[in-house]
């Protein structure tokens, strides 16, 4: 056909299936403990590896002795990564793999590798900036229009020192793989958020065609952005696995290696002044900024946060090298770090004038994106939060136990990715949707497997679903929220497209054109002329014996046809309660605000904006990685004492997700990430809002707010 | 944080220690045969006295909906229960599992009441964490069959998600309370 087909999605009152609620499809199998992860699987003949990983945040091999690792009973392959002279940054890095036929005996032949090491001079903690010497790196400064004068005129100046520390994924399955090489053929079960790509990026590290590389992943037990690349863990596999004839190895790091080194997100330390007019308004930003992501050191997150067009802006950063493990993208990278930096910089300014910060946003929307979205907002959580009734000026508190109301804003790109779906129309009335993309817990199968069925007219459950293998169609990497957008666009597009085959098979029968027809409810017909009809397996059938339909459907981000958008704001407005005797903070409700587009599935999108708080709320309240100066060590690389929140300590959640038709033309947006962003701004604000004092350090825990409250401060 | 699972699993080692004779019940270093009653089966395996009823189960036989996370009696990931009671199966040794009943996820049918009510309120995103909930909740409800919401957010309390699904878990939980009412053991 010469005419682009009609990919659009069908209006919102005329849907019936997209839109609707239905629960996650593989929510059964995985309630039920049947879901098979990677890091489930055993093979005949499987082996486990694992690491010897450096005890020193920086030291230099000065031998390795494997001999009596490799004379071990039940041990079939060892390699070693650091060869003497091979100088390690960071505690936890890796010195050499064991591959054997039980973990026991794999632990058992680690413990027997002897290695010596010179100790070198380590530098682990970023938030004194002063103490990093030559490990910091200035970035060059950036001036928009005249700070200076913005600040010699201001009616009003506030300034403040925050800091967002490291926190780790912490992913609960950790990072690893399954993976046999055998010859020139590698077989391989990832725990990847990159089905498609995970071979291409393994394939010159072992010098085998990527083509050669087959994956395959059913589930994984999350990632958050720490899970695109194999990993150095896959190509130590694969070799252990050359070494040991061939035989599959399991290679998945423990908790505390996964804690060092599996990937975290990088700090932002920041010194800031805001100037501006006693009604509100900001005329002037200045930050000096620093943070650390590991030995590479640290950017500069996007200053000033959404309100990007402060027409007076002074920006300096220094990235810091610190010999701790490497950071790896996390559930909006940067964007974190920049909302709280500006958020808790813009409450402050409200609080220096004497205003409800409520009003200084809005007053300042001005300089965002989109006002009149974020102005939207601002009203819902300031409704949904009843901000009017309990938000107390700063300092006004008084009483053992304070409450506070503080805010954030976010905003995320997250357009749809790039991939390919294929629908194959079967003449027994069969259909099978496939993709070789992933699951991440997000429902990518349910959203895939609604928006096939409502473009055919069908049921979900006359929807088989293949997903997580690499030689499907290409799939995108779920990261950056763009994988709803993507996955649900190509299915439509192949849904249509496998549609219109259908019909050129079926019209002759109803006497019509293909290009009149319709699926609907079960049913082929003449649109014009429902009575006109046939049943889904007559219309297949006419495709005739030993014949299918096989089309696909690409999503393409320069072109997505209005199927998918990027640009959601979000609102977030956390109430808080502080015991000034303990420092204990306690979430009484956290109300989120999300814009969206077209809402694929209201449940599962709903779970992605708990999902998101939560996670929020946990780095809020108990996440950082400690770094001890003398030793370099991690203190807390465990679960025990790096803190995860639990079921009691995350107070009520509010959603408020932005469905109206206005919002719904904008085509697919994802969710996974904006509302990820503003909840250390928005618990910290709260918290200042409640003690009357700025606590300076995330996490919000009692140690800060004591030291803060005690004047304790560094 | 909620303390739940972990002080019962931890409490159950003690009693255990306390009763164990000394001397005569030495064995290993090296694997020695054991049986465990999984599920109301008795399984014979060979492990090391040092293997803990986790990796017995996921890497010495193929039970692999309980789920190795911290491996330190923290997460709450790899609930099993044991002679009636939620343990961290990370935390007790196989060769101490004999002789009482060990029920894991894969003794509960596909449909049954504990893993329905998470399916209907959507109370997983990876699901890693949620067999280790399911457990969990079940071992719970057997204690309290009649839980307040302040119950369940005690008493879920040894159970960690990095999802964040807790809103789902809290409302599964009280739905599979209502659900069991009558049923004797889910």
């Amino acid at each position: 056909m010469a005419n682009t087909p009609d990919y659009s999605w069908p209006p919102m009152d005329a849907r019936k299936i997209i839109g609707k609620s239905p629960k996650r499809i593989d929510g059964p199998v995985k309630a039920a403990g049947r879901a098979r992860y990677t890091s489930d699987l055993k093979f005949k003949d499987m082996l486990y590896a694992f690491y010897l990983t450096c005890p020193y945040a920086h030291a230099r091999v000065t031998s390795i002795d494997t001999s009596a690792a490799e004379k071990t009973n039940g041990v079939k392959a060892v390699h070693v990564i650091a060869e003497a002279g091979k100088e390690l940054q960071w505690q936890g890095q890796e010195v050499a793999a064991v591959a054997a036929t039980t973990e026991e005996v794999a632990h058992e032949a680690i413990r027997k590798i002897k290695v010596e090491y010179e100790v070198l001079p380590h530098f682990v903690n970023e938030a004194d900036l002063a103490k990093a010497g030559s490990r910091g790196k200035a970035a060059g400064e950036k001036v928009t229009g005249d700070p200076e004068k913005a600040f010699h005129d201001a009616e009003a100046v506030s300034d403040g020192t925050y800091g967002i520390p490291v926190v780790t994924h912490c992913c609960l399955e950790p990072h690893g793989c399954v993976i046999q090489w055998q010859g020139d053929q590698v077989a391989a079960w990832p725990s990847t958020q990159f089905v498609t790509g995970w071979a291409g990026t393994l394939a010159p590290n072992l010098k085998v065609p990527a083509a050669n590389i087959k994956v395959k992943m059913d589930y994984i037990g999350g990632g958050f952005g720490s899970k695109f690349s194999p990993g150095a863990w896959a190509e130590i596999g694969a070799r252990l696995s050359q070494k040991a004839d061939g035989k599959p190895v399991k290679i998945f790091l423990d908790r505390t290696t996964e804690l060092l080194i599996a990937g975290n997100r990088p700090s932002a330390y920041g010194k800031i002044k805001i100037a501006g007019k006693k009604d509100g308004t900001i005329t002037a930003w200045q930050s000096d900024t620093w943070a650390s992501g590991g030995f590479a050191g640290g950017g500069q997150p996007p200053l000033p946060y959404v309100y990007t067009n402060i027409p007076n802006t002074r920006l300096n950063h220094t990235s810091v090298s610190v010999n701790a493990g490497p950071s790896q993208a996390w559930r909006a990278p940067n964007n974190q770090q920049a909302s709280f930096l500006t958020c808790s910089a813009i409450e402050d300014f409200a609080a220096k004038i004497g205003m409800d910060p409520m009003v200084v946003f809005d007053k300042n929307a001005g300089y965002t994106p989109r006002a009149e979205q974020y102005r939207y907002q601002l009203q819902k959580a300031a409704e949904l939060s009843e901000w009017s009734k309990l938000w107390k000026p700063r300092g006004s508190q008084t009483g053992a136990v304070r409450r506070g109301l503080g805010l954030a804003v976010n905003a995320w790109a997250g357009a749809g990715h790039a991939c390919t779906a294929r629908i194959t129309i079967n003449p027994d009335g069969s259909v099978l949707l496939e993709m070789g993309t992933q699951d991440l817990g997000t429902g990518t199968r349910t959203i895939m497997t609604q928006v096939a069925a409502e473009t055919l007219g069908l049921q979900m459950g006359q929807i088989k679903l293949a997903i997580g293998d690499n030689s499907l169609p290409p799939g995108g990497s779920s990261g950056g929220s763009t994988t709803v957008g993507g996955s649900s666009s190509a299915t439509r597009k192949a849904g249509i497209n496998a549609l219109a085959k259908l019909f050129e098979a079926a019209a002759p029968a109803l006497g019509a054109q293909p290009e009149d027809l319709e699926a609907v409810d079960g049913t082929v017909r003449v649109k014009a002329d429902p009575k006109k009809t046939m049943t889904w397996l007559s219309a297949c059938k006419k495709i005739g014996p030993g014949g299918k339909i096989s089309e696909t459907g690409a999503n393409e981000q320069r072109n997505p046809m209005g199927l998918n958008s990027g640009g959601a704001a979000g609102v977030q407005v956390a109430d808080v309660s502080v015991d000034t005797e303990t420092g204990m903070v306690k979430i009484n409700r956290y109300v989120a605000v999300q814009d969206c587009g077209l809402i694929i599935n209201p449940r599962l999108a709903t779970s992605q904006i708990y999902g998101a708080v939560i996670m929020g709320i946990s780095t809020a309240l108990y996440e950082e990685r400690i770094m001890d100066d003398a030793t370099g060590h991690m203190m807390n690389p465990d679960m025990e004492f790096y803190k995860l929140a639990g079921i009691k300590d995350i107070g009520d959640i509010v959603v408020h997700l932005d469905i109206r038709e206005i919002n719904d033309k904008r085509g697919v947006i994802g969710l996974g990430e904006p509302p990820a962003i503003g909840i250390c701004a928005a618990v910290g604000n709260a918290v200042a809002n409640a003690i009357g004092v700025r606590v300076p350090n995330i996490p919000m825990s009692p140690m800060h707010v004591l030291n803060t409250l005690e004047g304790r401060n560094a | 944080m909620g303390i739940g699972t972990g002080a019962l699993g931890a409490g159950l080692l003690e009693r255990e220690a306390e009763a164990a004779p000394a001397a005569a019940n030495v064995v290993g270093p090296g694997p020695v045969p054991i049986t465990l009653n999984i599920n109301g089966k008795p399984v014979n395996l060979t492990v090391e006295p040092s293997v803990t009823l986790l990796d017995a189960l996921r890497n010495h036989l193929d039970y692999t909906g309980a789920k190795k996370v911290c491996d330190r009696g923290t997460c709450g990931a790899c609930t099993v229960i044991l002679a009636g009671k939620s343990v961290y199966s990370c935390s007790v040794l196989a060769i101490d599992a004999q002789g009482r009943n060990i029920e894991t996820i894969e003794g509960l049918p596909v449909n049954n009441p504990i893993s329905n009510a998470f399916v209907n309120h959507d109370a997983q995103q990876c699901g890693y964490c949620t067999p280790g909930f399911v457990m969990a909740t079940k071992g719970f409800l057997a204690e309290h069959p009649s839980p307040t919401m302040d119950d369940v957010k005690n008493g879920l309390g040894g159970n960690l998600c990095r999802c964040g699904t807790y809103m789902g878990v809290r409302q599964a939980v009280l739905e599979a309370a209502k659900n069991m009412k009558g049923a004797k053991n889910g």
